[in-house]
């Protein structure tokens, strides 16, 4: 062990950035013990009580600094004290800018980010509601991407909305576009003048990925949130929204979506659709045509219908889109099937292209088990074997509790694939996959490995099993929907050109595999 | 529905302007919206009290409109208070003489109250140290009989109108400053800094720091109270904003504080009665270190938050003091009322020769600087301390700006250059330290953990979550 000390006359250091600098040097290789501080009384009484006070130390003075090395045996006294030196002039890293502000509450980066206009909130269910409050008492519109949120907390938060003449979008339904951006779950889309209002994340994405498709554009998308026509709710938001939209100079035309609203609501909604001034697409999952109609609204049995009508009324001249003959393609798998085969898996990762398909081949007069059926008799938990035609609903609470969304985390939804491919009565896995923001960044890719598994089982138990996939998603989203449509006809996949045209296939096959 | 409306409904503003979104919760939102050209901001969020239940109830009885409103109103005022408050260094005297309730066997000491047994290593060094110095010993031995054997009055400093640095030991015999805050005509006490590192403060009890004490006793206090008679009461407030200004953050970094209130001093010391050798020794003795001023500040903050102790329903913190074993806060509308929680390590630069595990725990009043809205409040001042905390300017100036988002006002007296001479924060608010998850930040000494050894760093340190929680609860229960 070495001692050496050094003092630089008439030189000045903060005695806190020698402190700093003793530390650091303290953490060198091949020091046992560093010092560097001013030649004060006070630090040459702290040497002296560490016995390292020698004759130059004690002569040094107060603008004197001072450099003590106890070095480890063998260590390089020259270099070490070199990298100290080092440690003195070195400058602060080039992050010292003082560029950004980094807010730590809404209601400071309201107050601070001139034109901030809205909040997008996904934080833990139990303080959303709160964050969400704080956000519209700034002034912000809010859009909700948490789920787990009070029914109660929803309707204060959204009467306060409504006082204030904002936007209370969401909880649990992660879509919108505001000004042609897409927050949250979104696909790229052509600006337009057709206006949703949803409370449907994936139904909504699928009707403006559908409106794309044939030449239209989006003017707004306002996700409500799942609960909004509920009977508790009141519709309180897709009011709101209607009357926004109506009063929107850039949108011509109005497209709504939502799974069957309570009863009450539905007379509220259509009221607002009489009292729009403009056309009404009315698209309820299961709605009831003659009350649309009644209320001079156009009714939609289904997403692409809707998007085909509000092209229509928005007078966009069509582009022209994959024709698709489910009766033949169903016939073609049919025919293929061994004996026994007979039933139709759904395994879909977005909620209202689950139920699209699933009511599908329930109108054909056959029984769907469902981990989202309304009807108690064939709902199927979260942890239950398929059985006969099954369509889950991954994205479901019961799937999603504690783990990300499947269309950000497809694990559980891949590892099913397999699974199912197992069971001889299985014709058909149907599934969904979701591009776009927020989604994950190569859902067939992840999944292809479980798809060529399954091809694998069934082939070797002497059995086809067609795997139809539909992919939603626009040419403009990253990764596109022709490349992902692309990978997936590479293996062996049916590509469907829509959400119901999905539907469509899986009910003749469903249909002609049973009889 | 009418649209012909000339003022835009905030839909239509939404519509017409470009989005710019405040994301909260999910990174990869950010990116998202960036991506498509909006405008995205994305926040440093935390849950509200830490994720603690109980502290989320009570914020929900406290927000409650109508209480809401009161509150706001009684904080107002007790800022106010705070802000205009003009503490005066009037004069110096034995504690004996001029702190209230001072007996010869009283010692005061820092933090919340504290039994003997249950002090901390510095804690008791400083005691037994200040029953030698008292005479009540003959040495440190006996000093502990005597601190044990029930005849030693112990009481926080802050319930006898006065502050004490680390381990706050403050003993009949000692000078302290007298500081009126002529607005209000309340006064604060704090004794005189001893300079250096092995001092009694930290836990150091040795004959040099005895004899230290003794001169302070007979001759820098009797000169110190003699030099204010000539000068007259000298305006604290005016010079703590100067030494901001010059860099200062006035709790770890004394220099032009110090520089100042000597300057306002050495007329003074130079017409006392004193011989030319001693005020010789006076001068020395002040320039040897720069913490000078370090406890004046503190008398002064302390002078001008106790206008504030009091005001009903306000929420304001009014004290924060540790005693080495618990952190301490006091709020205005609960008066008396101490909250605690276990005190924090400090994180920071060592004395070379020492490690982390050498350190005693956050001591000292000399939190009162940070409630007041200086010290850590005040970093973005104090450039030159950021290596504190091992970070840089911008992270200086973020220290400043996060305060702000758990006070309650910003003081036009005392400012800010580097910040566009913006006011400290000042007035924090239980309620949004616990919304906001941000704890207020304190910049203090590192004294060894156990009794004899006295200062061997210098860092960064928080108060426990859990005394806002208290307090909130005990205030939700009050105010309701």
């Amino acid at each position: 062990m070495s001692i050496t000390a050094v003092v630089r006359k008439n030189t000045y250091f903060d005695s806190v950035s020698l402190m700093s600098v003793s530390t650091k040097a303290n953490g060198l290789d091949g020091v046992d013990q560093a010092f560097t501080a001013m030649g004060t009384e006070m630090n040459k009484g702290v040497l002296e009580n560490l016995g390292l006070l020698t004759d130059e130390l004690r002569a040094a003075e107060s603008g004197d600094l001072m450099i003590v090395l106890v070095a480890e045996d063998g260590a390089d006294t020259e270099a070490l004290l070199a990298e100290i030196e080092d440690l003195l002039t070195r400058k602060a890293p080039a992050s010292a800018d003082g560029g950004e502000v980094t807010y730590r509450t809404i209601a400071s980066a309201a107050a601070g980010i001139d034109g901030a206009n809205l909040a997008v909130i996904a934080v833990n269910g139990a303080y959303a509601a709160r964050e969400a409050r704080k956000a519209l008492e700034s002034g912000l519109h809010v859009m909700m991407f948490s789920d787990n949120v009070a029914v109660e907390d929803e309707i204060a938060l959204k009467n306060l909305a409504h006082d204030k003449g904002l936007f209370m979008m969401g909880p649990d339904c992660g879509t919108a576009i505001i000004n042609n951006t897409a927050l949250c779950f979104g696909n790229k889309v052509r600006p337009g003048s057709i206006g949703i209002v949803a409370a449907s994340g994936t139904g909504s994405q699928e009707v403006s990925v559908r409106v794309h498709a044939l030449g239209g554009g989006i003017s707004q998308l306002i996700g409500t949130g799942g609960r909004d026509l509920s009977e508790q709710v009141g519709g309180i938001m897709m009011v709101d929204g209607i009357r926004a939209l109506a009063a929107d100079p850039a949108t011509d035309v109005i497209v709504l979506v939502s799974k069957p609203p309570a009863a009450s609501v539905e007379k509220k909604v259509l009221a607002e659709v009489a009292a729009a001034g403009k056309p009404v697409v009315v698209w309820f999952i299961d709605g009831s045509e003659e009350a649309v109609t009644a209320a001079g609204g156009h009714f939609a049995a289904g997403s692409l219908q809707a998007a085909r009508k509000a092209v229509e009324l928005a007078g966009v001249e069509g582009s022209p889109v994959e024709e698709f003959d489910a009766e033949a393609a169903a016939d073609a798998v049919v025919s293929r099937l061994a004996e026994g085969q007979k039933y139709v898996r759904g395994l879909f990762c977005g909620g209202t292209l689950c139920d699209e398909t699933m009511y599908a081949v329930r109108d054909a007069g056959l029984d769907v088990w469902s981990n989202i059926q309304k009807n108690a008799d064939f709902r199927l938990p979260a942890g239950s074997a398929s059985r006969g035609h099954t369509f889950l609903d991954f994205g479901d609470d019961d799937f999603t509790n504690g783990r990300p969304h499947p269309m950000i985390d497809p694990a559980l939804r891949i590892e099913r694939i397999v699974e199912e491919a197992k069971d001889p009565e299985v014709a058909a896995i149907v599934m969904d996959f979701v591009l776009g923001f927020g989604s994950h960044e190569d859902p067939v890719g992840t999944t292809l490995p479980a798809i060529e598994e399954a091809q694998r089982i069934a082939k070797d138990a002497g059995r086809h099993l067609e795997i139809v996939a539909y992919v939603l998603g626009t040419d403009l989203d990253t990764p596109s929907v022709a490349a992902q449509s692309a990978a997936l006809r590479a293996a062996g996949v049916t590509v469907t050109p829509s959400s119901t045209e999905t539907g469509r296939f899986a009910r003749e096959i469903a249909k002609k595999a049973q009889a | 529905m009418s649209t012909e409306n000339t003022e835009l409904t905030p839909a239509a503003r939404l519509f017409a302007s470009d989005l710019s979104v405040v994301n909260v919760g999910l990174a990869m939102f950010d990116a998202d919206i960036a991506a498509q050209d909006a405008k995205v901001s994305t926040l440093d969020w935390t849950p509200p009290g830490g994720g603690n239940p109980e502290a989320a109830r009570a914020l929900d009885a406290l927000e409650r409109p109508e209480l809401a409103a009161r509150i706001e109103a009684a904080n107002a005022e007790a800022v106010e208070r705070i802000m205009a408050a003009r503490p005066m260094l009037i004069g110096f005297g034995r504690a004996l003489d001029v702190v209230p309730g001072m007996t010869p066997t009283t010692i005061l000491h820092s933090g919340p109250p504290i039994a003997w047994e249950d002090m901390n290593g510095p804690m008791k060094g400083a005691v037994t140290g200040a029953i030698v110095f008292e005479g009540l010993a003959k040495d440190l031995d006996e000093a502990a009989e005597v601190a044990a054997s029930g005849r030693i009055t112990f009481k926080p400093c802050h319930e006898a109108d006065s502050v004490g640095s680390m381990a706050g030991v403050t003993s009949a015999s000692m000078y302290v400053h007298i500081v009126k805050n002529e607005t209000h005509g309340n006064i604060a006490y704090t004794n005189l800094s001893e300079q250096m590192a092995k001092i009694l403060r930290m836990g150091a009890n040795d004959q040099s720091v005895i004899d230290r004490l003794v001169w302070m006793r007979d001759v820098f206090g009797p000169m110190l109270k003699e030099a204010v008679e000539f000068t007259g009461p000298v305006d604290l407030r005016l010079l703590l904003s100067q030494a901001l200004h010059m860099g200062d953050e006035c709790h770890n970094r004394n220099g032009a504080g110090t520089l100042l209130l000597f300057q306002a001093l050495a007329p003074g010391l130079l017409q006392s009665s004193f011989t030319t050798e001693q005020k010789k020794e006076v001068f020395d003795f002040v320039a040897s270190s720069d913490y000078f001023s370090g406890p004046t500040w503190m008398a002064m903050a302390k002078a001008a938050l106790d206008a504030a102790n009091g005001v009903a329903d306000s929420t304001i913190v009014t004290t924060m003091a540790r005693n080495g074993v618990e952190f301490g806060i006091r709020v205005a509308g609960l008066p008396g009322q101490w909250f605690t929680g276990p005190a924090q390590k400090v994180i920071g630069p060592m004395f070379a020769g020492y490690k982390p595990e050498d350190s005693g725990l956050d001591i000292g009043d000399s939190a009162i600087t940070e409630t007041y809205g200086f010290g850590g409040f005040a970093m973005s001042a104090a450039p030159a301390i950021v290596a504190l905390v091992g970070g840089t300017v911008a992270e200086a100036m973020g220290y400043t700006r996060d305060m702000g988002e758990i006070t309650t006002a910003q003081n036009p007296n005392v400012t800010i250059p580097a910040l566009d001479f913006q006011g400290l924060p000042t007035g924090i608010d239980v309620r949004k330290v616990l919304d906001t998850g941000i704890l207020p930040i304190i910049n203090t000494a590192i004294a060894h953990k156990d009794a004899g050894i006295g200062m061997i760093g210098a860092g960064i340190t928080h108060p426990p979550a859990e005394v806002f929680t208290k307090a909130a609860t005990a205030l939700a229960a009050a105010l309701a």
